[in-house]
């Protein structure tokens, strides 16, 4: 009886990707998603150069059969730098909204289960970090501390967090009342138990659908802050360290900026593209509507 | 509706005085002396002493935060303390560019993204509606700093139909026009998605209304139903979010003002950021703070004399 229930969830997830693969948008994500996941994780094999070697060849020469995307103003290769880009772009990615996850479902399980002052206060504090614009937000930290990994990890964190903060507060504040909690108090179960073994796992499951989709957003804020040159430190080959590179040569040498730039517009689009159907396909309420 | 304005306008003025503490106390959290920071690596104490007592640090911590406050409420943002300028005078120059640049940017995006919405609504499931629906949610996709880059190239440089940089000539208005198009089109092509989208489901929703139903039972011409009755509560999401729809685009006005080296409040704030000036990025950040969340407000109280039904609810 053990071994049915993996079974019968590896035979959901086969249907939910066969219901995505049946429509071409879909399609299409899952594809662009998987080219990226793969190259991401395979750049070390796949990239034909090191990507932060100057001088494998002569600066800003054109695409060719060896450099299929050319080099930028130092002899790099981009082809290697853009698939090294998308590995960065997938750990910087997974990793912000990892502690966006962390850090919102720990705050919205507080302000639900909680005093009723600390529920207005972190309603307060979500409503405050809502309001930042967050390049401006980004701007004020680097400031005091200077570029780096961390200001594109908080500012994608304060983007995202008052979102799922919210979210895990209003689940929480629902299962609170529920008997099955009720219960488990008079059995004399302690806090963090009814907190940590039966809301979170109840309560999640919105959080998790939101931060996937949330997965094109934390790209595009790390390479836009690594544009702006407040990400990123160079020579990490950032997409959005290419994009900046390639803007001071746009006159003489475009292809910096589109090598830098497809990629991005790539992933982005596919993982909004996959998102968008697997909402279709796993919210009811919205399949009946179309 | 008073109330309802009073306790909105209390809320957004609670936020503001909470984000000026949080902008404040950053400096505190953030390991490093401002002072310092502003002087670079090769200043002397003196230097530093000097700058700190111009900057107010050498005041107890409270203080500091209570004369920022104080200060603030009546607009002085305090004096830059490299050009001796007033820092709201600074920002007051820039902040014309930037609602320039966001108006034209929302403007293009509610003009396009709310007919295209409608028409694939009620042409649902035709070809014209699918292929709305993928390139929406591609504009929505693609980051805006992408769209700025791309558009320079492509119809700056290769095309050469539009200028490249700046804002135009002082004065000479329809220069100022043509160098709007490209950074607006940049920060507005994704809400043109976004409005597109959200206008679709909307009117889906109220077409499938019992009024409606009645109103074309009654034998009344579609062009009235739907002028009358279901674009007018359609509409009403569309403003809700044109207060969010400013939040983002000043956060795309960084990148847009940037890439076309046009003047504006992010372009002020970037070029601070770069040189460690924190009192103008501190002062810029809270200027579009306020500006985003009465715009927020604002939205909302529109909705409310709009919307009979939001009204009564109050």
């Amino acid at each position: 009886m053990a071994t049915a229930a993996p079974a019968r969830r590896w035979r959901g997830v086969s249907d939910v990707v066969r219901r995505i693969a049946r429509d071409p948008m879909g399609l299409l994500g899952l594809v662009l998603v998987a080219l990226f996941l793969l190259v991401g994780l395979g750049a070390d094999w796949l990239a034909p150069f090191d990507p932060i070697k100057v001088g494998v060849a002569r600066p800003l020469s054109p695409p060719s059969w060896l450099h299929p995307l050319g080099t930028d103003q130092l002899g790099r290769d981009l082809f290697s730098r853009v698939i090294v880009g998308s590995r960065i772009a997938l750990a910087v990615a997974g990793a912000s909204i990892l502690v966006a996850v962390s850090l919102g479902v720990t705050m919205g399980l507080a302000a639900g289960y909680g005093p009723r002052w600390l529920d207005n206060a972190t309603l307060l504090v979500f409503d405050v970090v809502y309001s930042f614009p967050m390049v401006m937000f980004g701007l004020a930290i680097v400031t005091l501390t200077g570029p780096g990994l961390w200001v594109v990890v908080m500012v994608v964190v304060a983007a995202l967090v008052p979102s799922y903060g919210r979210i895990m507060r209003t689940a929480t504040l629902s299962l609170k009342n529920n008997e099955f909690i009720m219960a488990e108090r008079s059995m004399g179960a302690r806090t963090p138990r009814i907190l940590l073994r039966h809301i979170l796992p109840n309560a999640i499951g919105p959080v998790f659908i939101l931060a996937s989709m949330d997965i094109p957003a934390a790209i595009a804020f790390e390479a836009g802050l690594t544009f702006l040159g407040i990400g990123l430190r160079p020579p990490a080959p950032s997409w959005g360290r290419i994009l900046n590179e390639g803007y001071v040569f746009i006159q003489q040498t475009p292809w910096i900026i589109i090598a830098g730039g497809i990629p991005l517009v790539l992933a982005t689009l596919g993982f909004t593209f996959l998102g968008e159907a697997l909402r279709d396909t796993l919210d009811p309420k919205l399949r009946r509507r179309r | 509706m008073l109330r309802y304005t009073i306790q909105r306008m209390g809320l957004g003025f609670l936020i503001c005085l909470v984000a000026m503490t949080v902008l404040f106390s950053v400096v505190f959290v953030i390991p490093g002396d401002p002072a310092a920071i502003a002087l670079g690596p090769r200043a002397t104490p003196e230097m530093k002493e000097l700058l700190r007592q111009r900057m107010g640090l050498d005041q107890p911590l409270f203080m500091q935060l209570f004369y920022f406050i104080s200060k603030s409420l009546t607009g002085d943002l305090g004096v830059d303390v490299w050009s001796g300028r007033p820092i709201s005078t600074i920002v007051g120059e820039a902040l014309g560019f930037t609602l320039a640049l966001i108006a034209a940017g929302l403007g293009w995006a509610v003009l396009f993204g709310v007919p295209l919405g409608y028409l694939s609504a009620v042409r649902r499931g035709s070809l014209f509606d699918r292929i709305s629906g993928v390139l929406s949610i591609a504009m929505i996709a693609i980051p805006a700093f992408v769209v700025a880059i791309y558009s320079l190239l492509t119809f700056a440089v290769w095309l050469r139909w539009l200028p490249a940089l700046g804002a135009g000539e002082p004065g000479n208005f329809s220069d100022q026009l043509v160098h709007l198009v490209l950074p607006a089109f940049a920060i507005g092509l994704g809400w043109v998605g976004y409005l597109s989208r959200l206008v679709r489901a909307s009117v889906l929703e109220v077409l499938a209304e019992n009024h409606v139903r009645t109103a074309r039972a009654f034998g009344m011409p579609e062009r009235i139903v739907v002028t009358q009755y279901v674009l007018r509560s359609a509409i009403l999401p569309v403003i809700t979010l044109l207060g969010l729809a400013i939040g983002s685009m000043l956060s795309n006005a960084v990148f847009a003002e940037i890439v076309f080296n046009r003047p504006g409040v992010g372009k002020l704030a970037f070029d601070a950021a770069m040189a460690r000036n924190y009192p103008i990025v501190m002062g810029t950040t809270l200027v579009t703070v306020t500006l985003f969340i009465f715009a927020n407000i604002l939205a909302d109280l529109l909705v409310a004399t709009v919307d009979p039904r939001v009204r009564s609810r109050l």
